[in-house]
């Protein structure tokens, strides 16, 4: 193996795995507040294609990722409406708004399949201008990668060292207590839903308008999936979330580069790497008390009468 | 009438509650309620389950809505509409199922209820508050720990701190003795009349009579959601309370003592030097000998934390010896399932029935057959007979005397109705042991009666009873023969009628024992 290919390697888990850092950055918020969005698939759907369809339209990245952030924003707050509002079960709300998203993406995507975009411009990774043009061309990064890892310390001090995180907590650990303080358990799961929704639709930027530029319908193959299964391997620490979305990302960059090194192991098994390893982890890992799932997590909060 | 004052009627009562009234679906909770409390008061709130006092307060902190009534503080009317309105009107509340959130730590626990929290947590300058509090009042606690790892005294104080840290100038405490230990309710009742000192206005629901007598300075009684009296604690006294809350006088059972025991017969249960593994702050036991032999019942003192738990579990198999041995009914059961030693015979009454002894979510009737699933299974399993089940609860309601709903899920049941559904399930099969751990806790008066009834006849049926509890006078009246715990080990063994309380008292304290 190359010293190439393992630059490739880290180089691709760089860029795809940001996409999968955001969205679960914003898993890590929703479910602290309470909730499962297994509707994040659909999230991530809807807001790749707004935005690249206003990318395509206005011609400007930013206001692309901004319409996507905005519609990742929007799409958890139709599930808050389901399961907030109207106390809905949480993983057939989510389900439902999965399904609703893949519709809604098609047709706001269709045409858009095949245009061309101008993507986020690429910034080289500041020190490395003395690399050789092949190796450097590998960390030429855009604007949202370089702003993730800050977006996952924003994260941690908005949920640890902040009023607001302090109650969001204590929603996603017992509503009622955080009603008996004086908070709004309703608004506060609203609140999460709608920061947990932008930092998806970050992700679901990065994806459509820069990494792979373009708009393919189901382009997110999973994601949202994987970012709900990384919030449990990040035990829902945001900085965490760091290590499990690279370690994720890596993966399937290094079992692509043993495909396409014509390794004789079926590639349909190599395919399974990634995902053998998250269970592994997650074995390895197990349930400790300290840093188990947030105590009131998918459960309906009623008030009093 | 309630409001006449000790303190004279010159003085406007800090909170006035006036002609509240609430119902629930099919009950009348509060009927026309006049209740007030005074600055540097400490108002005890005496009344049975279900007398209405949890949903008095509960209004009064906002928690539930009045259907009629009005709350003057300070002579002036004020709507108490949510936990927030109650906040702003220096109103705090401890629950008796505590509020703490488990996972965070007992600063940000306290932090959730400061009023003015910056948007930005100072951490410092919330440790340095909660310091300065704790020594003032002696309320020791870390900040840092996670509420998690604390014990029920401990979250106790932290309540306390969160509510005088959170500016609360009346403080509501919902029955804050239920789960303490004798000496720490007598620290908190030090805690409390300190604060009474300082001008706090202090409203103490509970339904022990004793506890009243001890620090209350004024007492309501309420009775089915009406005010049975209100009275100065000087022209208070025991049987009056009683009566008022009752109606009437109540007689407590004649245990009646056992006849000499037939040496001869096999004892029930035999522990040989049994020793447990006990992680973190978890006590374990020592080389415990013991025996409890047909138709005695063995009461085990203890303050709490001192292994009565480990004592109950590792007979039921909860937990597991680490050395020693465990005989059941002559069979050497060291490490059997639970599902074994239940078949065998064994019944167990834990500690703390909601999170051990019931499943929230499923009802009464569903919970009642839970222990007993392979008695009511029939075609195999696949199908449970629930007219024997009801049957048979509806049976040993009418001998115990209880009643409670079976159809209502485990979770909407009061403490005392929980610890009468698990009473009943767990002798109403003529078990042949029975473990029992804080049998009466949560009970009223009335209940309780009817419980440590229950375990007499239970015993009188040959059957042997361990019975844990830290009220000593239950124990006398009931133990054949008392144990004292202490640190993991049995440090005593008495006759009740060869000791007193003083003496067991003592053990229990570590005070003559030389601890290792």
């Amino acid at each position: 193996m190359t010293l190439l290919s393992v630059l490739g390697v880290i180089s691709s888990a760089i860029f795809s795995g940001t996409s999968l850092l955001y969205t679960t950055l914003g898993e890590v918020i929703t479910e602290r507040s309470g909730i499962v969005n297994l509707g994040l698939e659909g999230v991530l759907l809807v807001s790749a294609s707004t935005g690249f369809a206003v990318a395509s339209l206005t011609g400007n990245p930013y206001l692309g990722v901004l319409a996507a952030a905005l519609a990742g924003g929007l799409m958890n707050l139709i599930l808050g409406y389901l399961v907030v509002t109207r106390r809905g079960n949480q993983l057939a709300s989510g389900l439902a708004l999965m399904f609703f998203g893949f519709g809604l993406s098609a047709l706001i995507g269709k045409p858009y399949v095949g245009a061309k975009i101008k993507g986020l411009p690429r910034i080289l990774l500041p020190g490395l201008q003395e690399l050789p043009r092949l190796y450097a061309s590998l960390f030429r990064f855009d604007l949202l990668i370089y702003l993730v890892i800050p977006a996952a310390v924003l994260v941690w001090w908005l949920l640890f060292r902040t009023r607001w995180g302090l109650g969001l907590r204590a929603v996603g650990e017992s509503a009622d207590t955080a009603f008996a303080s004086g908070r709004n358990p309703w608004l506060i799961r609203y609140q999460a839903l709608f920061v947990g929704g932008l930092l998806a639709g970050l992700g679901a930027a990065h994806l459509s308008i820069a990494y792979a530029m373009n708009w393919t319908e189901y382009m997110t193959a999973g994601r949202g999936f994987i970012a709900v299964a990384l919030v449990i391997f990040s035990k829902w620490h945001p900085l965490r979330a760091i290590v499990g979305a690279l370690l994720f990302s890596a993966a399937v960059a290094f079992q692509l580069l043993l495909q396409s090194s014509g390794i004789k192991v079926s590639p349909f098994l190599l395919d399974t790497i990634p995902y053998l390893l998250t269970l592994l982890v997650l074995i390895i890992w197990g349930g400790t008390r300290k840093h188990a799932a947030p105590a009131s997590l998918g459960r309906v909060y009623h008030g009093t009468e | 009438m309630p409001d006449q004052s000790h303190q004279g009627s010159a003085q406007t009562p800090f909170i006035a509650m006036r002609e509240i009234t609430k119902t629930f679906p099919g009950v009348v909770a509060n009927d026309q309620i006049n209740f007030d409390v005074y600055r540097s008061e400490i108002h005890a709130l005496l009344g049975e389950n279900g007398a209405g006092k949890s949903t008095l307060v509960k209004i009064l902190y906002g928690y539930y809505r009045a259907d009629a009534g009005r709350i003057l503080l300070d002579g002036k009317p004020v709507s108490i509409r949510s936990p927030q309105d109650a906040r702003r009107a220096n109103i705090g509340m401890v629950f008796q199922e505590f509020t703490l959130i488990p996972a965070l730590s007992v600063a940000e626990n306290i932090a959730l209820f400061l009023p003015e929290l910056p948007a930005v947590l100072n951490r410092r300058e919330i440790h340095r508050q909660i310091q300065a509090l704790s020594e003032r009042y002696e309320l020791h606690v870390d900040p840092q720990v996670m509420v998690a790892g604390l014990s029920v005294g401990e979250r106790q104080k932290v309540e306390i701190l969160k509510l005088l840290l959170s500016n609360a100038r009346i403080l509501i405490l919902d029955e804050p003795t239920r789960v303490l230990a004798p000496h720490e309710v007598v620290a908190l009742f030090r805690v409390l009349d300190h604060l009474r000192q300082d001008g706090y206005a202090i409203i103490l629901i509970t339904h022990k009579v004793k506890e009243v007598l001890q620090c209350a300075d004024r007492i309501t009684v309420l009775r089915a959601g009406r005010v049975a009296g209100s009275l100065p604690r000087a022209e208070a006294d025991e049987g009056k309370l009683v009566t008022l809350m009752f109606g009437r006088e109540l007689v407590g059972p004649k245990a009646g003592r056992q006849k000499a025991r037939d040496e001869a017969v096999p004892p029930l249960l035999e522990l040989r030097g049994v020793e447990t593994r006990a992680e973190g702050a978890e006590t374990s036991l020592k080389g415990i000998d013991l025996r409890v032999y047909p138709g005695e019942i063995v009461g085990v003192a203890g303050v709490s934390g001192n292994g009565q738990r480990e004592l109950g579990d590792i007979v039921l198999g909860m937990i597991r010896c680490a050395r020693g041995k465990k005989l059941l009914f002559g069979e050497d059961l060291t490490h059997a399932s639970i599902g074994t030693v239940r078949r065998r015979g064994v019944a167990f009454v834990p500690e703390d029935p909601l999170t051990m002894a019931a499943v929230p979510f499923m009802t009464v009737l569903e919970n009642m057959a839970l222990t007993r699933t392979w008695h009511y299974a029939r075609s195999g399993g696949f199908r449970v007979d629930w007219q024997a089940i009801r049957s048979d609860v509806q049976d040993a309601m009418g001998r115990f005397g209880f009643s409670f709903p079976l159809y209502a899920p485990a979770r909407a049941l009061s403490g005392g109705n929980l610890q009468r559904m698990t009473i009943v399930r767990e002798l109403a099969h003529g078990p042949r042991l029975i473990i029992a751990s804080y049998p009466t806790r949560g009970l009223d008066v009335q209940s309780a009666i009817a419980a440590r009834q229950a375990l007499i006849q239970a015993r009188d049926d040959g059957a042997g009873v361990l019975l844990i509890s830290e009220d000593l006078e239950e124990l006398f009246a009931l133990s054949d023969r008392l144990i004292v715990l202490y640190g993991g080990r049995i440090v005593g063994t008495f006759r009740p009628e060869e000791t007193d309380a003083y003496t067991v008292g003592h053990l229990m304290t570590g005070a003559e024992v030389q601890h290792v």
